[in-house]
């Protein structure tokens, strides 16, 4: 479904990888690797951020190119940066990024998702006041909202607690099991179904 | 097929419309809850233009003179000070990532921003410019055309500004380099803003003025969110 054929990356001209993977319905890429190893760029690359210095990026076997509509149709990108804005409420945050992703979102089906992510007292209060870890709940919440085949996730763990790695576990396995496909880079060990799971490890 | 071939399937392809839609409406939203920076922005044009009657002195015939001019350059300077927060602020948390990633057309989201942008920073200085023009002796119809001037000269401002905004994401000292590219592109604008206050003045129609201003707004209009689209992607690369 998704296919990387000898897709490079350079930074300040050295050249820091050449991957190739491909990836079936309801399988996963976990990126692994040191600081520095390229797991953002591969991330940028694979979500169309990005142009790799050489190789080709499929998805169901026709190439893609960075910002092509079929792209961005299909790909929900989540980044370091959590995209929440200060001023607004949790639930504003929610609305407004399911929104730009093309979702149709309204408040109920907003709150049941913050319900998930156990921020359902939260909802109201600016962004500014969160927490690091609430913030990314918020952010991860619009897994649920928006509805696309591919998830490209960087170091969707970082600040969460364990409760909340839980929840993406399930998210992530349900996603898979519904047809889906996963990139993710990270350091937490996540547990996901048997058999989904394809590692990928960059030096 | 699976459930997520269904769904975009059925998904219709977001409209340019519905995505200008979203950004104004999310920028304005943003743009009232923090009214103070609004706020430093009309004090500061202001502050200049009040600095000219008080540095040059009293003369009735000098500061008619100089006005318009004086009137203008503020509005550049202050259009200028408000262009940073365009995009900087979405790039540092990640939102223009999704900005440029979104189903909706990148032109037309930059297109609602820039019109936000406007709404919030322009008009104002379209508002107070008849009071301010009062210091400098302008009356009735003088001070008619310089509002209707700035009102077409103004979005034209944050048309190019943007592309300027744009191209200095994530430059260090990106500010100076954003008046270095920009102000240049803003003399025209000048030239025919003033000149159509200047006009009416000494006697004469301000139409040709004020019409090259409206040709020159309609022309940003069209190309400026093409071209800050191409240059908020290189910003992300």
């Amino acid at each position: 479904m998704l296919e990387a054929q000898q897709l490079a990356a350079q930074r300040g001209g050295v050249p820091l990888f050449t991957v190739a993977f491909a990836l079936q319905r309801g399988e996963a890429l976990v990126v692994t690797g040191a600081n520095g190893s390229g797991k953002t760029t591969l991330l940028r690359i694979v979500a169309g951020l990005t142009l790799p210095a050489a190789g080709t990026l499929a998805w169901n076997g026709a190439a893609v190119t960075p910002f092509d509509p079929t792209l961005r149709a299909m790909t929900l990108y989540i980044g370091h940066a959590t995209a929440l804005k200060d001023e607004l409420s949790a639930e504003e945050n929610l609305v407004s990024l399911a929104t730009l992703h093309g979702a149709n979102v309204d408040a109920v089906q907003a709150r049941a998702a913050l319900a998930d992510w156990a921020l359902e007292r939260h909802r109201s209060l600016p962004a500014r006041v969160l927490s690091q870890g609430q913030r990314r709940r918020v952010g991860l919440a619009r897994l649920r909202l928006v509805r696309r085949p591919l998830w490209v996730l960087d170091e969707p763990t970082t600040a969460l607690d364990t409760a909340g790695v839980a929840i993406l576990q399930e998210l992530v396995a349900a996603h898979l099991a519904q047809g889906g496909v996963a990139v993710i880079a990270t350091h937490h060990d996540l547990e996901l179904p048997l058999g989904t799971m394809k590692a990928l490890t960059l030096s | 097929m699976t459930p997520f071939d269904a769904a975009i399937a059925e998904a219709p392809s977001p409209g340019a419309w519905a995505g200008v839609t979203w950004s104004a409406t999310r920028d304005l939203r943003l743009a009232l809850r923090s009214k103070a920076e609004l706020g430093v922005l009309l004090l500061f044009y202001v502050i200049v233009v009040t600095l000219f009657p008080l540095g040059v002195g009293p003369e009735p015939a000098l500061l008619r003179a100089l006005g318009p001019g004086v009137l203008w350059v503020a509005a550049l300077l202050a259009s200028l000070l408000s262009l940073p927060r365009l995009f900087a602020g979405d790039f540092a948390d990640g939102t223009l990532e999704q900005i440029a990633l979104s189903p909706f057309p990148l032109p037309a989201l930059i297109s609602g921003k820039i019109a936000a942008h406007w709404a919030s920073t322009g008009l104002p200085l379209v508002a107070v410019s008849p009071l301010l023009g009062l210091q400098f002796g302008l009356r009735g119809e003088e001070l008619a055309v310089l509002a209707l001037g700035l009102a077409l000269g103004t979005p034209t401002l944050s048309l190019l500004g943007a592309i300027g905004a744009a191209l200095t994401l994530g430059v260090r000292a990106g500010g100076g380099l954003l008046a270095l590219l920009i102000l240049p592109l803003y003399v025209p604008i000048l030239i025919f803003g003033a000149g159509a206050v200047e006009a009416v003045c000494v006697g004469l129609a301000a139409g040709p003025q004020l019409s090259l201003l409206g040709a020159g707004l309609l022309a940003a209009a069209v190309g400026a969110p093409l071209a800050a689209a191409a240059a908020v992607r290189i910003a992300l690369d």
